[in-house]
Parts: C-alpha cells; structure tokens; sequence
C-alpha cells in the first residue's frame, strides 16, 4: 500500500450462491482524489461500496483502509469496526434518511450520540453544512417533505457531519436533472479540498469527464480499464467501456 | 255401558293410547340443569358420561314420570338457568335453584322439595377461630356467585370472593387463598370428604329451599309439578332418592310435613327489593367493577408491552436457541386458549406458587397478550426500510443505538395503531379473568342481571361503560393512523 493511498482493494471475490459477482476487484484510491467508479447497471459497482463498509461480507481477497484491513467472511473485531466507521462515510442512492426526524436531526444524529458532541455544536455544524450545501433552509423540514435533489444534499451533510476521510457515494447523479448535476459536481470538488477521497459509483461519463480525477472501469465483477477520464473515455480501449459509452 | 253399546268405536278410542304405534308419544319434558356442579345434584355418570345422575336427576324423573312424560336432560350453566327457562330452552330449571325472593318475583317456581343451611367451611385449625360470620370480618370469604350464600356475604363486612364453581373455593381455602367458604351444607359434606384439612362449623348460618323454577306465564305447568312434588312427598319416593344419595337429615321430615300443611311456602328471605332499588344500588358496584376492569386492562397491556418488546427483539435480534424459543412460546400462547392459561395460572400452579387472584389474572392477560404485541413490534421492526439501518451502522451508532435512535421510534409508530386496537380488545377480555374469582364489570353485571332476573338493564349499563372506556381508544388509534402515516419509501 503506498503512503498516498487510501483505500487499496486486492483480489476482492464476491459470490451470490453460484453466481460470482465480483472476480477479483483490484482498486486503490489515492489522498485527495474523486475517483469515478464507472460501468453498466450490475456490473457489481454497489457491492463494492458495500464490501467497503462491511455492509456485505466477501468472499476472497482484501480490502485495506489507513490502519486496517478486512477479511472475508464479515469477521472484523469491534475495534476495527469502530474504525472503520470513523474512516469510511457513505451517501446511498436512495438518500435513506431517518423518516421520523427533519433534516438537522438527521445530520446530529451521530455527532451527538457517536462523537458525545454538546448539542449545541452539533446544531451549529449541522446548520453550517446543511447551509454549504445549499439546503440550511429546509432545516426543519422532515424527509418526505423534501425533494430528491434536498434530500440526497441533507443525506450529504449527515455522512460529512462525521467528517470522514473517505466518502463513498452511489450513484449520486442518477436523480438529478443535468444543472443540479453539474451544482453536485462543484460540491463534490470542494468536498475535496483539504485532502478528502471521494469513491464515487456512476454510469455518467459527462459527470466523470468533467469533475473526476480518474476513473475506474468495471465490468461483469472486474476492473477492465482505468486512467484519467479524459484518456479512458475518450478513447476506450475495452468492449464494456466502448458499450457504457454507447449506452449513454 | 249404554254409551259403549251406541258407540263401539268409543272403546277402540280408550285402548288407542296404549298402542304406541297409532299414538304420538307426549313430548319428553325438557329440564335444565348444570352436570358441572357435580353430585349429589347432576353429574356425569361415570359409567356412561353421555348420561346424568343425582338427586335432582331422580326428582326431575319423579316429575316427569307424575306428568306422564320421560325426562330429558339439557346441559346449562348453573348462572344462566333462570334466563334460560325464560328463553324457553326448557320447561323446568333445577340442579340446586334456591328459592329467593328475585326468582319468585320473577318466574314460576314449585314448591320446595329439600331444606339446605348455609354452613361456614374453615380450615381445621381455624375450627375455633372463625364460629360465626362475625368472627371473619375483614377476611376472605368465597362462594358461588349468584346465589343466597352470595347475597348473605354482600351484608357482611368480609371480603367476598366470588367463583363460578363450588369446587374451587375449597381448594383455595386449603391452600389459604380463602379464610372460609360459606355454601350449602350438601356442598359443604361433600368437599370435606374429599379435600382433607377443612371443618364445617356446626352453626347453621342460614336456612335455604331448593325449588324447580319456570318462565314466569308457565303457572299451568308449575301447579301440575306441585302437585307431583306434593304426592311423592306423602308417598315416601322423596325421602327413598334423599337416602340414596345421602342427604336425608333430620331437618327434611318436619321440612316435608310444613310443605304439605302448606306453611313452607313463601321464601324465607325477606321480601325482594324494589327493582329500580335494586338498579341503583348496583350502579356504584358496577362503577367499582370497571374501576378493576380499568386497572387490570392498563397493567396487563404495560405488562404485554414490555415483554412483546422483549420477545420482538429477541425475535429478530437473538440467536437460533433464543429466537426457537421465543418463537415456540408466540405459538404456544397464541394456540391455546386464554381461558385455559388463566386456568392453569391460579389453579395448576397453586401446587407451586400460590398467585393472589388479581396478579394471576394480571399476567395471564399480560402473558397472553405479550405473544400478540410481540407479532405486532417483530413486523414493524421489520418494516423499517433497511437503508435507513445501514446508513445509521455507517455512520457509527452501535445495535443498540440503532434501535433505540432509529428503529425503535419508526417501528412504535407503526405499530400504536394496532396496538391501540389491541388494547380494546384486551378491555373486553379482561371479562375472562373472572373465572379466576376477579369480579369485573361483566361479572359484576351477570351478579345483578341474576339478581334482578333480567339481563335488559344490567345488560345495556355494562355495554354503556364498555363502550365509554373503548371508544376514546378507538379514536385515539385512528387520530394517531392519521397523524403516524407509515413512511412513504
């Protein structure tokens, strides 16, 4: 693992029954990086974020995070769990916020309960992040009086209210109509700033070329192809990235 | 002899009866009684339980037989005979029916045929202690809901507990659940024999008539049973079925001779009271009732809360032991019959544990209902979007957290309307519990419908109260539907 990465995934096997979903995933992100995880629906992109987050144990190989590394079968120890959640944040596709809380609730929720923060921090942390990401006025508004793009804004701020050095998010411009995906773009860049990784799953190659620093191709539960956007996606060198481009 | 001559056919008329295949058999005469109470009355006979035996058995025989007809046997709860004769179930109700006053006032009865004393049953060792009903004030005291014993403890400052049955109260005396029971001294001779450690005091409390009762417009009938009652009396046939069954005792002759000088005629209670007295002094016992009707609903359902939600997490976070467990006690509980596990609560772990009447009834419907929260807390649970789990286990919140922060409050949500509905429910099934000698609203209301011989008021007062505790409920769990909508995605 080089000093810069992050995030170092070796060999990772994943099976569904007979099915195998992932064969071998080989994936590093580096400090500082959007990384753009791209491919056709079911090429196993969301289960790479969930072996990630131990959300999903696997089967072979090995996912390696700063100072510590998960195994298959799902046996990680308490300690490695607990750090796992303070390195790794994630924003689903399905924003899925707390039905029963509004929005700062949503985005204090850890803060209070993981970090022991005095509820007026918290507040105060939530309000500015919920502000910077254009959405402080729906504060108080609960999630199904939102709407997509303020819901997937207020599911941001709460993984970012944990401050985390890696941030995986899914499919993040699928509900988005094209000038909220370049304002999620530009939100994106700035969550970088100051040395955040983002891991990022989408089939969007507009998205890609303009806001990722490099992308990763995968396609039936391997990585085929992978550069800079620009290079990748201008000119494929693959069938499966040659078909995604096609597809879009 | 002129009239046979002029029509020989006459006498073809006079043999017809005797010839069972051109004439319809009378109709047997329908009687009902309670086998449950057991002998010297009605019971199963043990040779053939399809059929009944007992003194009363014998006297409805004796009477049927004087009116030309066979007997037939109808099974009743002993509480419900007086409705049942009046519904027309059957033509005579007798298996111990003491002749009060109410009965008189409101349906046909024959004359006497047995002279019973109410006697007090004590534990042997309280023999010296407990002479007379004075000596037990302020201690429990059972018997048989609706009868003269009942009514006598209602006048007394003894704290009177009320059974549906005459063999539970001196088994809960044994086991020191009772301090005395007060019942017929039949009753009484019978259950000492057979439970050890009891003594009957000799002191006769009160004096007491079993009578056949019938529906009140039914006097044609009753005149004709009196006076089959009257002639086996003087024939001896009374007295033959009082010794075979081992209740002949030296009240019963000069009982008898009173009878048939027609001085034992009139109850010897005092005169029934007014029934719109009778109402309004039932209507504070009936608030008290369901005072308890209240209390026991609202504990049991904290009870089933807190354990449904202990059932529910083990359910769906426990291992396989604790989940078969927990699964197998939802299935065993949901299976069998609530009455059933009342039952076995107060009287089959009487050998073990000794549960006072009220806690007995309180975790049986607790219990009970626990099994049915606990399905209703498992599937809400299990409705909370699994997205929303792992974005809170991602951020860091323990299992516990995520319960607490994020399942728990979502699943309560989903699960207080058919909670609240539940708990309605629950209101009316604490009416079981008084099995368990609870006196609630709807035993208090079958004590004063026996009492005032007609279930129109009582019967209409209780559904009142019932409804005045249900119905807010109700609204209540339709207020918190609206406001609680299940979360859309």
């Amino acid at each position: 693992m080089e000093s810069a990465d992050v995030l170092k995934i070796d060999a990772l096997r994943l099976l569904r029954g007979k099915r195998e979903i992932l064969r071998g995933v080989q994936l590093a992100a580096h400090r500082g990086e959007l990384l753009a995880l791209m491919g056709l629906s079911g090429g196993g992109k969301t289960t790479v974020l969930r072996c990630i987050t131990a959300l999903e144990p696997f089967d072979a190989g090995s996912i390696a995070l700063e100072g510590l590394v998960l195994h298959p079968g799902g046996t990680a120890s308490r300690a490695v769990m607990r750090r796992l959640r303070r390195q790794v944040g994630m924003v689903f596709q399905f924003p899925s916020l707390f039905e029963h809380m509004t929005a700062i609730e949503n985005v204090t929720l850890a803060p209070l309960h993981v970090n022991r923060e005095s509820k007026g921090d918290a507040e105060r942390r939530a309000m500015d992040l919920l502000a910077s990401l254009g959405v402080g006025h729906r504060a108080n508004a609960l999630p199904r009086e939102l709407s997509g793009g303020e819901a997937q804004r207020v599911a941001i701020a709460r993984a970012m209210a944990m401050d985390p050095p890696l941030l995986l998010m899914d499919e993040p411009t699928a509900s988005l109509d094209p000038a909220r995906r370049g304002e999620l773009g530009e939100t994106l860049v700035r969550l970088k700033s100051g040395g955040r990784t983002l891991l990022i799953t989408t089939h969007d190659d507009d998205f890609a070329r303009a806001f990722a620093d490099r992308v990763v191709i995968l396609a039936e539960g391997e990585v085929v192809e992978e550069g800079p956007p620009r290079a990748v996606l201008t000119n494929p060198k693959h069938p499966a990235t040659r078909a995604l481009l096609a597809h879009e | 002899m002129l009239l046979v001559r002029r029509c020989p056919f006459l006498i073809l008329l006079a043999v017809l009866p005797a010839v069972p295949a051109l004439h319809a058999a009378p109709p047997p005469l329908r009687w009902g009684g309670d086998a449950e109470g057991g002998a010297p009355y009605v019971e199963a006979d043990p040779n053939d339980p399809s059929r009944v035996r007992g003194f009363d058995v014998e006297v409805a025989g004796e009477i049927a037989r004087g009116l030309g007809r066979r007997a037939e046997f109808v099974q009743v709860a002993f509480n419900s005979i007086d409705q049942s004769v009046e519904r027309g179930d059957f033509e005579i109700g007798m298996s111990g029916v003491e002749d009060t006053p109410a009965r008189r006032a409101a349906h046909a009865v024959t004359i006497p045929y047995y002279e019973f004393h109410e006697v007090l049953t004590v534990r042997a060792a309280d023999g010296d202690r407990f002479r007379t009903l004075a000596d037990l004030r302020g201690h429990r005291v059972g018997t048989l809901g609706a009868t003269i014993a009942y009514e006598i403890l209602e006048g007394q400052r003894v704290e009177l507990v009320s059974y549906d049955d005459d063999v539970h109260p001196y088994e809960d005396l044994q086991q020191g659940r009772l301090d005395a029971v007060l019942l017929d001294n039949i009753i009484a001779a019978r259950r000492v024999r057979r439970i050890p450690g009891l003594f009957i005091e000799p002191l006769p409390v009160a004096t007491g008539h079993y009578i056949a009762v019938l529906a009140h417009d039914n006097t044609a009938l009753r005149d004709r049973i009196d006076d089959v009652l009257r002639a086996r009396m003087r024939d001896g046939t009374l007295e033959r079925i009082d010794r075979k069954w081992g209740i002949w005792d030296r009240y019963q002759q000069p009982f008898f001779a009173s009878v048939l000088s027609g001085k034992t005629s009139a109850a010897a209670q005092p005169a029934a009271p007014q029934p719109r007295k009778l109402v309004l002094a039932y209507i504070p016992l009936l608030l008290r009732a369901s005072v308890v009707t209240v209390i026991l609903s609202c504990a049991a359902m904290a009870l089933a809360i807190f354990v449904g939600i202990g059932i529910a997490s083990g359910r769906v976070y426990g291992n396989l032991a604790v989940r078969a467990a927990l699964t197998t006690y939802v299935e065993v509980v949901r299976g069998t019959p609530v009455l059933l596990q009342l039952f076995v609560l107060y009287y089959g772990l009487s050998v073990v544990i000794r549960l006072p009447a009220f806690l007995a009834a309180l975790l049986g419907l607790g219990l009970n209902y626990a099994a049915y929260e606990s399905e209703i807390y498992r599937g809400a649970l299990d409705a909370v979007p699994r997205g929303q789990l792992e974005a809170a286990r991602i951020l860091g919140l323990t299992e516990g957290q995520v319960l607490r922060f994020v399942r728990g409050p979502q699943a309560f949500r989903l699960a207080l309307a058919p909670m609240t509905n539940d708990f309605v429910a629950l209101l009316k099934d604490s009416s079981l519990v008084s099995v368990i000698t609870v006196v609630e609203l709807t035993k208090q209301t079958q004590i004063f419908a026996t009492n005032i011989g007609s279930w129109v008021v009582p019967g209409l007062l209780c559904a009142a109260l019932y409804l005045a505790l249900s119905l807010p409920l109700s609204r209540l769990a339709r207020t918190l539907e609206v406001r609680w909508k299940a979360p859309t995605s």
